[in-house]
């Protein structure tokens, strides 16, 4: 069982028979009254987020879940197809499962893809990942103020907000958290 | 650190605000023979387990009120507290109070000035009495404040009549009827409160473009408050609530004091009890404290956290931000 001070993104937990993955937890503590962690957590066997307050010295139970490090290969129908790297099996993952993060998903990407009774759940991706840009229109001239974005398609389909002095055919660092930009790399 | 200078600019306003009120500033001790009762919080120790064994203050009240019993009758405390195992975004376990206490008011004339000392630092610090929130709101800070009881909270916007003194498993009742998420069965009155409260009440305060004063607290959660003359199951007590960025933030806390000794002895005692049976750790009672409370004046008191108000004026939502050094930084 885990306690309060456990509690961490990413950590997956069993709420009423339910697993979830912690997404945020913070510490609280109302006034003359017993500390809490305020949790934000995401369903996943349905999707959604909950929110809730758990009393510090309240057990949490652990979800029975497997997280598996697969490599991405590529896209079949609506499926994304991932292959497990030790014993090179390979399972397809619904568009739903991948949610968002399908706009950083680059072939042979080594993902950690959770499982429970066998069910792929959630697929969590490197917190940072290099992806080129296919197509962007030139920044106009003078325009040079580091704040103005404009946008970028990446080569996974993916629209990014980037900097002027950002152009196409360059190789851009992704934060996948934030889908923002970070800076650009040389290949 | 961008926030050191204004720190140290809202401590200047807050002595100058207090003096100019006719407060006196005292230093506090800060490593007492016994830190306060309250069942949670938890005081470092200072020392080995001997007779000069001594405690970080939680608050500096115990002697504040012996100076109110000694004679002087407005006085303020700026310093720092320390509270064990306090870390999140509104908590570090060494932080800055400011408490003042005044003889001969109630609590709604010292929430009057907690009202006033708020709005004055906003102006002293960013040249208006109201803040920008980033979700576009403007949150007014000028007195008076809405003024909300416990009770009329808990009406309103969780459909049940809270009582004060009904039992752990009628309060349960109460507010499963209404259709409220509750924990574990056999939590007690307080965590089945609070659980409401963080879960229900805060979240609407939090939506509003004032600041609230929530006063006529339950008496199961006030040590040192005195009971409503009007209610015996509520007491005199307030808290000052403001909507951030950040979500709700808990600025104060303020008593009508309680200066029964027999019933402030019966509290330590029953909090005492309570600590022994959550296995928490166990602290004398302060006698000359209790000694002195048949000396002491009719007089309302206020605690402060200054590290969040610092927050709230200057638009932060880590209180790390508005410290030189936060515990984990050290």
């Amino acid at each position: 069982m885990y306690d309060t001070s456990d509690l961490r993104k990413g950590l997956k937990v069993l709420i009423d028979g339910v697993p979830y993955v912690v997404l945020e937890a913070q510490f609280v503590k109302p006034g003359k009254g017993a500390a809490f962690t305020r949790t934000k957590m995401k369903n996943l066997l349905y999707g959604g987020n909950i929110e809730r307050n758990i009393r510090s010295g309240e057990k949490i139970a652990p979800a029975d879940v497997e997280d598996r490090p697969m490599a991405f290969l590529f896209k079949e129908g609506d499926d994304f197809v991932f292959m497990d790297q030790s014993s090179y099996e390979q399972i397809n993952v619904a568009k739903d499962t991948v949610g968002d993060n399908w706009q950083w998903l680059k072939d042979n990407m080594v993902c950690q893809v959770t499982f429970y009774n066998g069910r792929p759940l959630d697929v969590a991706l490197p917190n940072f990942v290099e992806l080129k840009i296919v197509s962007s229109e030139p920044g106009a001239r003078g325009d040079t103020s580091g704040n103005v974005l404009k946008p970028a398609t990446l080569e996974t389909g993916a629209v990014v907000g980037v900097p002027l002095f950002v152009n196409q055919g360059e190789t851009i660092k992704i934060d996948t958290r934030s889908g923002s930009y970070l800076e650009r790399v040389k290949v | 650190m961008p926030h050191l200078a204004a720190r140290a600019r809202l401590n200047r306003y807050l002595r100058n605000h207090l003096e100019s009120d006719g407060f006196l500033e005292i230093e506090a001790p800060i490593a007492v023979p016994s830190p306060g009762l309250e069942v949670h919080l938890d005081a470092f120790v200072v020392g080995n387990a001997t007779p000069q064994q001594r405690y970080l203050i939680t608050s500096p009240e115990y002697q504040m009120k012996r100076l109110l019993a000694g004679g002087l009758e407005r006085i303020y405390s700026l310093g720092k507290v320390f509270r064990r195992g306090e870390r999140g975004r509104h908590h570090n376990p060494e932080f800055t109070m400011l408490e003042w206490y005044a003889a001969g008011w109630g609590w709604s004339r010292l929430a009057d000035s907690v009202e006033s000392l708020i709005a004055g630092a906003a102006v002293a610090l960013t040249g208006a009495a109201s803040l920008a929130l980033g979700d576009g709101r403007l949150l007014d800070l000028a007195p008076p404040w809405p003024r909300r009881s416990v009770r009329a909270l808990f009406s309103e916007y969780a459909g049940v009549a809270l009582d004060g003194d009904e039992s752990a498993e009628q309060l349960r009742a109460k507010l499963s009827v209404a259709g409220h998420a509750l924990p574990a069965e056999g939590a007690r009155w307080d965590d089945l409160f609070f659980t409401v409260f963080l879960d229900v009440i805060e979240p609407r305060l939090a939506a509003l473009d004032r600041p609230t004063m929530v006063h006529d607290w339950p008496q199961p959660l006030s040590a040192l408050a005195r009971c409503s003359p009007d209610d015996p199951r509520v007491v005199e007590r307030f808290e000052a609530y403001a909507p951030t960025d950040g979500g709700l933030l808990e600025l104060c806390n303020g008593f009508g004091e309680l200066i029964d000794p027999e019933e402030q002895r019966r509290r330590c005692e029953s909090d005492l009890s309570r600590r022994a049976e959550l296995g928490l750790a166990s602290y004398p009672i302060d006698e000359r404290f209790l000694g002195a409370l048949a000396d002491m004046p009719a007089a309302a008191g206020v605690a402060l956290g200054v590290d969040r108000l610092a927050m709230l004026l200057l638009g932060v939502s880590d209180i790390a931000e508005v410290l030189p050094f936060a515990v984990d930084e050290l």
